[in-house]
């Protein structure tokens, strides 16, 4: 039997939103795709577990979260090691430069501690309810709350000291000229 | 006597003062506004990638091998 068509439909629609959150997770756009494609090989294979008329965007972003918790944890010594390169690979994506404000942003979001990035993606990007992220993240909703609560004090904070004692000469000219570019 | 660890009492504002209160209130709310609009135009951005080749390949392989598995 090949997929049914309305499977296969969810599982393609679902795929721009998955890659955003793998995104999230690894900061790395390849190591995001490779575990998209793991993350599909592994839903297509258990595909029975699937139940028609459930979230299907939900039951992949938590094979995906799984699986790159599994991974994770392997890897945790090397990625602890690399906060400050963690930050530089989220920067460098070219597509991003030259927007002020971004550059920011991104390295405030890879400060965060895995668990409260991912609480706040789910909600505050990827438009999932507190509940469906709690089921994602295999914890109580209360506990989805404090992660995002946590998440957006921690970035304010992060956000007011880079724009204000942190604003570097570098920034500074660029957010010279781009205020120069709209006048 | 030292503080509970699990204290509830509420950590005063950095700058303590009722108008630097009001001022941070404001500034919190103006980041936070900032934080979710560029969380979702950093999401969406990649969100409009749509789905790479290499996905869709992935999915048409996918079904033709299931074909001929159930035959």
């Amino acid at each position: 039997m090949g997929l049914d068509a309305s499977v296969r439909e969810a599982v393609l629609a679902a795929i721009p939103s998955l890659r955003a959150f793998a995104i999230s997770l690894c900061g790395n756009v390849d190591r995001a795709d490779d575990l998209v494609q793991e993350t599909l090989l592994r839903a297509l294979a258990n595909i029975d577990s699937f139940q028609p008329g459930t979230n299907m965007s939900a039951w992949l972003f938590t094979i995906l979260r799984n699986h790159f918790r599994s991974e994770y944890r392997k890897r945790r010594r090397e990625v602890e090691d690399t906060d400050g390169s963690y930050a530089e690979t989220l920067k460098s994506h070219p597509e991003q430069e030259g927007r002020v404000g971004f550059g920011e942003f991104r390295t405030a979001l890879a400060k965060l501690p895995q668990d409260q990035r991912e609480a706040l993606v789910l909600v505050g990007a990827s438009g999932f309810s507190y509940e469906e992220a709690a089921s994602i993240c295999g914890c109580a909703v209360g506990t989805i709350k404090s992660r995002v609560n946590r998440a957006r004090t921690r970035l304010a904070e992060l956000m007011s000291i880079e724009s204000v004692d942190e604003f570097g000469p570098d920034r500074t000219t660029r957010a010279v000229l781009a205020r120069n570019e709209r006048a | 006597m030292k503080d509970h660890p699990k204290s509830s009492k509420p950590r005063p504002p950095m700058e303590a003062g009722n108008t630097a209160a009001k001022t941070d209130a404001k500034l919190g709310r103006d980041i936070q506004a900032k934080i979710g609009q560029q969380l979702r135009s950093l999401y969406d951005e990649i969100v409009n990638q749509g789905v790479p080749d290499r996905f869709a390949d992935l999915l048409k392989r996918l079904d033709k091998t299931d074909d001929k598995e159930s035959r």
